[in-house]
């Protein structure tokens, strides 16, 4: 009986003792509540913690941060933006998604931005990436392309000179002779890791460069050609070969840890790493770095990618001038001088803005600068590949369907490199894949 | 004397055994306390000095209290709710049951084996209808919901277990259902009672995917707290321990406080 | 059956009580027979709507396809492919978890000096977060480069194995039995020592041996634990996903996609409303074919 009583009354408290907390959580001040969705970079993360700056000069608005890895992220993103969810005031997009979303209105316009923003200071390959039919949809936080990072003293060691703009022969030879397994060292680190935005980026600018592309003008899926064949062959032989065992599963991140870390001769991938390989804090080789462009093969173009992590407002929310308050102000000069003095000036958000590399202390402080201005700069995802295409992107393919096929292509080099399949079976297999969820769409009949 | 060395025997295999299971947290909980450059050396440091640089870090940059209290909140509330739920129903099948008493415990049970991802847009706009998206209740509901089926189940074996004669006794006395229930049944069935809450919690507690998907701030718990940890750019791998640890310590020192308690349950039911 | 006929002999007392009872009782059980079947029929219900809808996140024009989501689905080859993963998967782990839970549960049945912190350590695995154990697995033991295991087997002069290339399947497998050999444990251990003392005792004294005790003694009795332990882990591992989502995004190719993976990819990857729905009818006409047939003749032992 008393046993029992308790029981229930244990039950009762706790069943109450909910609700009055999921209430409180609910009923809030008179303060407008931003909740701002992003990824877990690091430059987003200095972004997060910058943030208490921009709480102070406005203090009506507080923001709540959902910080994701860039998967997750997507995924609940798109789920609430395309079923009106609005869960967010502030969303991180990228280059692919934002043409897309703002065809189907889920985010709202930029297009009286204030003189003070100076929107002409952003680089023209970023604001035309964000932009659709010729209005912004959203603001770019960082923008990246890709290059080539290595070791001055590993190759110093070879004998041989890494040029500034290098063929895939070249860096071939150069990775060969500094791979060293017995000591942990390793010739070349690419992408390995599935994914249309891991390992496919990084094969996408490869293929774009030996002149393949996905799609031709009429979409036809031109995944099984001799180009790609030939692309892939190269990859996959370069990291047999030359790469870090596990290769199948590193992806930016994982590549990023092993080059900090001394184990990479040569890496290939983004230029927004250089802030972070180039900052003794937190690399083991930042004194022994050198840059030079992304790798090129038989067709110059298209051998570096562009991206960019944009920050948008969805339709849904409500809240939609405080929330372009907080946008403006975390793609603003103002934001940008304000890392520079706080946290060093190289792990200023890079590639958005002129006058960033104009800035004599940026430059000072970034050596890398040069490179990475120039290809962001080189950057045309209209005009990529040796053959014309349909489709905007150097990358990816600027469609909805692109992220399936993108995935479900990643997955089979992913096979491809670990042995499982040939390359030809792996191209077949990709190739029929793709046409299969094409024609599913509606592209081809 | 054979028993001596048996003794020995056991005790050697027993602990190895033990330690061989344990060590991936050991590792992770040492790793918490190293430095970055300590975490990934090869060979692997074994003697360092202990650094919080990796906890100043993760409650930085994140509040790791109101994911906790999230965390506990809705794995108490919604097992609360679902034992509720739970006890008359699992009554009924138990004491009075009919031929299709079997097929429909099955059919619960197989309603848990389909993937959640499968049924995830009609949810969120079934939540976003109702607006329970990013609420402790909408979370504590998906949760009650989740677990009832193996609540049922367990609960049906532990009263399975108890003589239907004393129930008897006491209806003799003119006892109501639900009095016969509360009164006699659920301190007869405390143990089992205990031991399936204790289950229940540890199932919310580490739920995955109904969290992750419809929490965003507000009612995120400890799981949508270790998505932002898991693969942040450069060296990560401290960092993660120690997240990982502030995000298992919780509900790890509940299990091992009340882990008498779960046996003595399942011993009085379901396994006996 | 033969279980309900067996213990047919105490029921009919409570069988012709219950007519009496029948009305009194439906009050009771009516809330939460009501509450499950809102959760299984509105969603099902969804799901069957949304199944016959060509209905993609990216391009949200809702348009009738009849069968054209399921059609699609099944000419897709991965879809063989990943129920026959899912197969190994829950069939495997199962084995490994039962063997080594039954001899982990001998084990801890024996007096030994600091048993109880031994069993304490022994069943932690289980309180871990999937997410959480899959990403200790992958970067702090499984990684070639930095792992422990890559490390030992370099100190004995091997290369280090790249486990999730080389052995994809075998290493989810592994972390997935590592999360659960503790709960397979900690209901084996509780039925051995809910096992008579005097019977075991008894066996001795005839000059049972340790083998012949395990087997004719042990074993017999842990019949319904072993089935508990089975069923349990049955519903968890037809939807392991976490494990899969950290270290392998269900490959290389398509060597660890499961059946919860693969619709995951569909709904989430390639935002397919439409074919995720129908793989989601596809799942659950599966767990029922699977309730049927495993749990089914698991379940015998399950009526006591």
């Amino acid at each position: 009986m008393n046993k029992k009583t308790r029981i229930l009354g244990l039950l009762a408290t706790t069943v109450l003792a909910g609700t009055i907390l999921a209430g409180t959580t609910v009923v809030q001040a008179q303060q407008t509540r931003l909740t701002v969705a992003t990824v877990n970079n690091g430059d987003m993360i200095v972004m997060q913690k910058l943030s208490s700056r921009f709480e102070q000069a406005n203090p009506d608005i507080k923001l709540d941060w959902v910080v994701l890895e860039e998967n997750v992220l997507r995924q609940r993103v798109t789920t609430d933006i395309a079923t009106k969810g609005g869960q967010y005031d502030v969303l991180t997009i990228g280059t692919y998604e934002v043409p897309i979303w703002a065809k189907q209105g889920w985010i709202k316009k930029f297009d009286n931005l204030s003189a003070d923003y100076d929107v002409a200071d952003v680089l023209k390959p970023v604001r035309e990436g964000l932009s659709y039919e010729g209005t912004l949809y959203a603001l770019p936080f960082y923008a990246e392309s890709s290059m080539t990072y290595y070791r001055t003293d590993l190759v110093q060691k070879t004998g041989l000179t890494m040029p500034e703009r290098p063929t895939y022969d070249q860096i071939k030879e150069i990775a060969s002779k500094i791979h060293d397994p017995a000591n942990q060292v390793y010739g070349i680190c690419l992408r390995g890791k599935p994914g249309w935005g891991e390992n496919m980026a990084f094969l996408s600018t490869m293929v774009n460069t030996f002149g393949g592309q996905w799609f031709d003008k009429d979409w036809n899926t031109k995944i099984e050609s001799p180009e790609w064949k030939q692309a892939v062959s190269f990859y996959i032989d370069l990291l047999k070969n030359y790469g870090p065992p596990g290769a199948s599963s590193n992806g930016f991140n994982e590549n990023l840890a092993m080059f900090s870390n001394g184990q990479c001769g040569i890496w290939i991938d983004a230029t927004v790493a250089a802030g972070m390989v180039f900052n003794p804090a937190t690399s083991k080789v930042s004194d022994k770095l050198g840059f030079a462009q992304a790798p090129v093969a038989s067709w110059p173009k298209g051998s570096n990618w562009l991206w960019s992590w944009a920050l948008a407002v969805p339709e849904s929310s409500k809240k939609e001038a405080a929330a372009k308050k907080f946008v403006t102000w975390a793609t603003s000069k103002e934001y940008i001088k304000l890392v520079g003095e706080t946290e060093g000036w190289v792990s200023a958000p890079p590639g958005t803005r002129a006058s960033t590399y104009d800035n004599k202390q940026y430059v000072e402080a970034a050596p890398f600068a040069k490179f990475v201005e120039q290809a962001i700069e080189t950057a045309d995802p209209i005009n990529t590949t040796k053959n014309p295409k349909s489709y905007v992107g150097v990358q990816f393919a600027g469609i909805p369907e692109f992220q399936a096929i993108g995935t479900q292509t990643g997955q089979t080099m992913a096979a491809a490199l670990t042995g499982q399949m040939t390359v030809d079976q792996a191209l077949k297999t990709a190739q029929s894949a793709a046409e299969r969820a094409m024609r599913q769409a509606g592209y081809k009949k | 004397m054979s028993s001596a060395k048996s003794g020995v025997l056991s005790f050697v295999l027993g602990w190895g055994a033990a330690l061989l299971l344990f060590f991936p947290i050991l590792w992770m909980l040492l790793t918490g306390f190293k430095t970055e450059v300590e975490a990934i050396a090869t060979p692997p440091t074994l003697f360092f000095s202990p650094t919080m640089e990796n906890y100043q870090a993760v409650f930085q940059r994140a509040d790791y209290l109101s994911f906790a209290i999230n965390s506990v909140v809705v794995s108490v509330v919604a097992t609360a709710l679902a034992i509720l739920i739970a006890v008359p129903a699992a009554y009924v099948m138990a004491f009075f049951p009919t031929k299709r008493t079997r097929g429909t415990l099955l059919w619960m049970l197989s309603t848990k084996m389909m993937p959640p991802v499968g049924v995830l847009v009609p949810m969120y706009l079934l939540f976003r209808d109702f607006g329970l998206l990013d609420t402790l209740t909408g979370l504590v509901i998906i949760y009650t919901l989740m677990n009832l089926p193996i609540v049922i189940w367990m609960l049906y074996t532990f009263f399975k277990e108890v003589p239907p004669e004393i129930l008897e006794a006491g209806r003799m006395d003119g006892a109501r259902a639900k009095q016969e229930v509360t009164l006699l049944l659920l301190p007869l069935a405390l143990p089992g009672i205990a031991s399936t809450s204790l289950l229940s919690i540890i199932l919310c507690w580490n739920e995955a995917f109904w969290s992750l998907n419809l929490s965003a701030h507000n009612a995120a718990p400890l799981t949508a707290f270790i998505a932002s940890f898991s693969s942040p750019e450069g060296l990560f791998w401290a960092k993660l321990s120690a997240a990982s640890t502030l995000a298992i310590a919780p509900i790890l020192v509940f299990g091992w406080m009340s882990q008498r308690q779960l046996v003595r349950g399942l011993t009085f039911g379901a396994v006996k | 059956m033969s279980a309900i006929t067996a213990s047919g002999d105490v029921k009919p007392a409570s069988s012709a009580r219950r007519s009496g009872q029948k009305i009194r009782t439906l009050p009771f059980i009516a809330p939460s027979v009501l509450i499950l079947l809102v959760w299984m029929i509105v969603p099902l219900a969804m799901t069957l709507y949304f199944s016959v809808m060509r209905y993609n996140l990216l391009n949200p024009v809702v348009e009738f396809t009849g069968l054209g989501n399921y059609q699609y689905l099944l000419e897709d080859p991965s879809l063989w492919t990943a129920m026959w993963n899912t197969l190994v998967l829950v069939g495997s782990v199962l084995a490994i978890t039962v063997v080594a839970g039954t001899l982990l549960a001998v084990l801890f049945d024996q007096e030994f000096p600091g048993c109880g912190i031994a069993r304490l350590f022994a069943i932690a695995p289980f309180f871990v977060m999937p997410t959480v154990s899959a990403l200790i697995w992958k970067n702090l033991l499984m990684h070639p480069i930095n792992g422990i295991f890559g490390f030992l087997s370099r100190s004995v002069g091997l290369e280090p194995i790249d486990w999730f290339a080389q052995y994809p399947m075998a290493s989810v497998i592994m972390i997935v039995s590592w999360q659960w050999i503790p709960f397979a444990l900690l209901i084996l251990l509780t039925a051995i020592q809910s096992l008579d003392n005097e019977q075991k005792e008894a066996a001795r004294m005839d000059g049972a041996g340790p083998l012949s005790m395990f087997f004719f003694i042990i074993l017999p009795h842990l019949g319904r634990a072993i089935s508990v332990v089975v069923m349990i882990e049955t519903i968890f591992l037809l939807t392991v996903f976490a494990e899969i989502f950290v270290t392998t995004s269900g490959g290389p190719g398509l060597a660890t996609t499961n059946l919860a993976f693969l619709i995951y990819v569909r709904a989430l990857l390639e935002f397919d409303v439409g074919g995720a729905s129908a793989g989601g009818v596809i799942a659950i006409i599966l767990a029922n074919i699977v309730a049927f047939f495993v749990v089914r003749t698991v379940a015998r032992n399950l009526e006591a």
